[in-house]
């Protein structure tokens, strides 16, 4: 028997329960609306904290050092100088380099490029890392094109100094930004007006330190700046430990540091930290949000089904006497059946239109307010879907109980 | 109240002959209020007034001298250049003024066996404490006069005391700060207002990150000693440089907090017209080449312009989730309660025809529906404890932490509830009292 047959039947009946069905539409189109916003944001989440750094994550940590008594500025390069030897000399270590920002930090260098001095387009932004020729094997990161620097390329930096490399190393994906159509390596690029600085290397891959949206775009455009940069303030020192010696590093590093002299201060609390600890610490509140979202959905939905299944009964309890005398006039079971599932699927249908207006409206606002993408499309189909099985599901229940109604109802309570 | 009675076990008979509806309600409403109340719980934190019996009177003055073309479509920096935040610290023109800015030092112990560590602390003036009612344990702040000669002395926090001389009263002892000797002049109680509003736009951390150290702010600057906090020159160009401190000092840079305190309206007038004078002034001078733009914002006005900055986003959006799915938990049991009393029409029919009036319907089925909250209500407090020992796993953990289940919290979660439900029961109470009793006794003949 065809389904599509009882649509007329159907809607005549709804137009009796209006405030009913507008009750149900209504909550579809709310659901759809909060889900595939919930959902997607989930989404976003989870793909923005799973993203690799590029890096050797697993072997990586990072001292936080503050120099004590605010020493000099040559005191400071030469100390950065014995504590890099003092830590690639340490046994269990593969490598290690001086920077001012780690991954997931959440601080570091902004830099500004322009391809020209005279150029009247927006700058390319791009998070800086300070680096020497140690940086990319302590990174773990492969060259995929140019070179890496040398010795005596690396500069030193004072914090009031500018920063005017001859040479840079980039990311492939800034690469790709400066230059869509062509390679990198030997273009100049300008970080200030004063000269132009040469790009000698691509890196596959490596975030920046920063790990809020406001940057995000631009997560993994980052510059190798080959300097020791002598802050008054402190270093970040990267070590990239053999395997295994992860734990054992960890304890030996900050002390063979503090050993030496009374001018190193490593917290005890947060001074030594591994990257895996600072992806955990970076992304908790992503974490949280995606938690949040995704029982809220679980919830939601629960509560959808479990409106619809409440109202579905109250309607087959009302029409048992009209559900008898069908029957008695011939229809099956099935039919019956089916009239249930039709009817859902029609109403579902009607919230899920609205639904998928007032979730692109919230999502419009939600982008104003909170920096998020655009949402596509096909998540409001994943939510529509979701909705149209859990109103079928919902209502299989009370739809078996109304076609098990006999025939003989028809002549009761007449 | 005998018909309350009444109406209460008539409820309750209802409730036991649909059993499956009633659970389906009070479990909505449970799950609705208590996400609803676990999200407040956290928002309440980041929204609270943190100084309320003063946040009237304690401004911020804001001055535009990044100019219209780089500062925030017309909204001037949050912070103050050095030149704009000297220059209003000497006008005196408020009862109280203080400068602030954040930074790091070194305690180096007196016992060379112990670690050095570093604290965090402000750069702040003589004013600070009375302004903002910082409570000291032992000592006071220090004099005009410690300002004014960029003395080395220092307040620190009770933590701070407990750390270095075991809790003991060391006003007048001595505390090397990155290698130099200072004097202990205060300690304060235990003091940590949330959110921290007077550094927040300084340092970043409106919730965490207390300030151990509290040094002259005449001296912080003497020592050179640079902010730990923001540090800009323009919303969209990049910071100029600045070869060495002085040109730090004479930037067109914001990177100070200032705050003054102006008791009576009077006051916020008179200050309100020294600042625009001020800017006026200014551009006489020729140093602003635009008319001037001033703020004034109180404690209040000023978190509010920092919302993003203070509340923070996972708590606000989760603050929306979960009034929707309250929302939605609403239109959903004002569906079930159309059902649950259109069910019963004959018996509307019957009291009716008996004689009950609309009146009576009323009460006897909103009566129904707030003992229904109510008991969503209890599901809610049940489920806002759970979810409270679970919330540190969800927020910003610097937040979680400060989020308390009170009594007034539980309170607000039972009358969400009900007075949810008896807004959700309305409607259909309209319905049932609509009732024809003829046509019902009719009907069912």
């Amino acid at each position: 028997m065809n389904s599509f047959r009882q649509i007329r039947p159907i809607l005549a009946a709804l137009r009796r329960h209006k405030t009913a069905t507008l009750l149900i539409v209504l909550q579809i189109a709310l659901t759809l609306a909060v889900v595939s916003n919930a959902l997607f944001i989930v989404q976003t989440r989870i793909v923005h904290l799973s993203r690799p750094t590029g890096t050797d994550e697993a072997h990586l940590f990072v001292i936080r050092n503050e120099w004590i008594g605010q020493p000099d500025l040559p005191h400071i390069d030469a100390q950065m100088r014995a504590d890099l030897t003092t830590l690639r000399n340490l046994p269990g270590v593969r490598n290690a380099f001086a920077s001012q920002a780690y991954p997931f930090g959440g601080w570091g260098g902004l830099a500004r490029i322009k391809l020209r001095v005279e150029q009247t387009v927006k700058p390319q932004l791009a998070i800086t890392y300070f680096a020497d020729q140690h940086a990319l094997d302590t990174f773990g990161l492969a060259l995929v094109a140019g070179r890496n620097f040398r010795a005596d390329e690396i500069g030193s930096l004072g914090p009031y100094d500018k920063s005017m490399p001859a040479v840079v190393i980039i990311t492939r994906d800034l690469a790709h930004k400066l230059f869509p159509d062509g390679t990198a390596v030997g273009k100049a690029i300008y970080l200030t007006d004063d000269g132009p600085s040469t790009v000698i290397g691509v890196v596959d891959r490596l975030e920046g330190a920063y790990i809020g949206s406001t940057t995000r775009s631009i997560d993994e455009d980052t510059i190798l700046v080959p300097a020791r940069y002598a802050n008054p303030e402190g270093v970040v020192y990267l070590v990239r430990t053999q395997p295994g010696e992860l734990a054992a590093v960890l304890h030996a590093a900050p002390a063979a540091l503090s050993a030496q002299n009374r001018l190193h201060l490593i917290s005890p609390e947060d001074g030594v930290i591994t990257l895996g600890q600072a992806r955990a610490q970076g992304y908790a509140t992503d974490r949280g949000v995606a938690i949040m979202m995704a029982v809220v959905c679980v919830l939601l939905l629960l509560a959808t089904a479990g409106g619809i299944v409440g109202l579905s009964s109250f309607w087959v309890s009302q029409r048992r006497r009209q559900i008898g005398i069908r029957r008695a006039l011939g229809a099956t079971q099935d039919d019956i059946l089916r009239y249930f599932q039709v009817e859902n699927f029609l109403i579902v249908g009607i919230g899920v239109a609205c639904g998928a207006m007032l979730g692109i409206v919230s999502n419009l606002q939600l982008m104003k307010r909170y920096e998020l993408p655009r949402m596509p499309v096909w998540m409001l189909m994943l939510g529509a879907v979701l909705l149209w099985l859990l109103g079928q599901l919902a209502v299989l229940g009370p739809a078996r109980r109304a076609a098990a109604v006999s025939p003989v109802e028809a002549t009761r309570q007449l | 109240m005998f018909l309350l009675a009444y109406y209460f076990d008539l409820a309750l008979r209802s409730c036991r002959r649909s059993k499956a509806l009633t659970a389906l309600v009070v479990l909505l409403m449970g799950c609705g209020v208590a996400t609803c109340m676990i999200t407040f719980a956290v928002f309440r934190v980041t929204a609270a007034d943190p100084i309320p019996w003063k946040s009237n009177q304690l401004f911020v003055p804001q001055i535009d001298n990044f100019g219209p073309v780089h500062d925030w479509q017309g909204e001037p920096p949050i912070l103050l250049s050095y030149t704009d935040a000297e220059a209003f610290l000497h006008a005196r023109q408020a009862r109280r003024q203080t400068l602030i800015y954040g930074s790091k030092w070194t305690v180096l112990p007196d016992d060379a066996r112990r670690q050095p560590f570093s604290q965090e602390g402000d750069a702040v003036g003589r004013d600070f404490f009375a302004m903002f009612d910082a409570p000291f344990r032992y000592g006071g702040g220090w004099s005009a006069s410690d300002d004014d000669q960029r003395a080395a002395v220092v307040v620190i926090s009770s933590a701070l005391n407990q750390k270095l001389f075991g809790g003991a009263n060391s006003v007048d002892r001595e505390i090397n700060l990155d290698t130099h000797t200072y004097r202990i002049v205060g300690v304060l109680d235990d003091w940590n207002p949330s959110p921290r509003f007077f550094d927040v736009s300084s340092t970043f951390h409106p919730f965490s990150h207390p300030r151990q150290l509290y040094l002259p702010f005449s001296r912080a600057i003497d020592l050179q000693k640079a902010t730990s906090g923001s540090f800009y020159c323009s919303a969209d160009a990049p910071n100029p440089d600045l070869p060495n401190w002085d040109s730090v000092l004479h930037s067109e840079c914001a990177w100070i907090d200032a705050w003054v305190d102006l008791p009576t309206r009077a006051d916020v007038e008179n200050y309100r017209e020294y600042l625009h004078n001020y800017a006026a002034e200014q551009q006489r001078l020729g140093r602003f080449t635009w008319p001037p733009n001033v703020r004034l914002p109180n404690v209040r006005q000023w978190l509010g312009l920092h919302d993003n900055h203070v509340v923070p986003k996972a708590s606000a959006l989760s603050m929306i989730v979960s009034v929707s799915f309250l929302l939605i938990c609403l239109v959903n049991v004002v569906g079930l309660m159309l059902a649950r009393f259109m069910r019963r029409a004959p018996e509307i029919g019957v009291r009716r025809a008996l004689g009950a009036s609309r009146g009576a319907i009323y009460g006897q089925f909103l009566t129904e529906a707030a003992a229904i909250g109510l008991a969503g209500g209890v599901l809610g407090l049940l489920l806002t404890t759970l979810g409270m020992a679970g919330i540190g796993s969800v927020f910003e953990p610097e937040v979680a932490r400060l989020a308390r289940l009170d009594a007034s919290l539980l309170l607000l979660t039972v009358l969400v509830a009900v007075a949810a439900t008896l807004i959700a029961a309305l409607y259909p109470t309209w319905r049932a009292a609509q009732v024809q009793p003829a046509w019902q006794l009719k009907s069912n003949g």
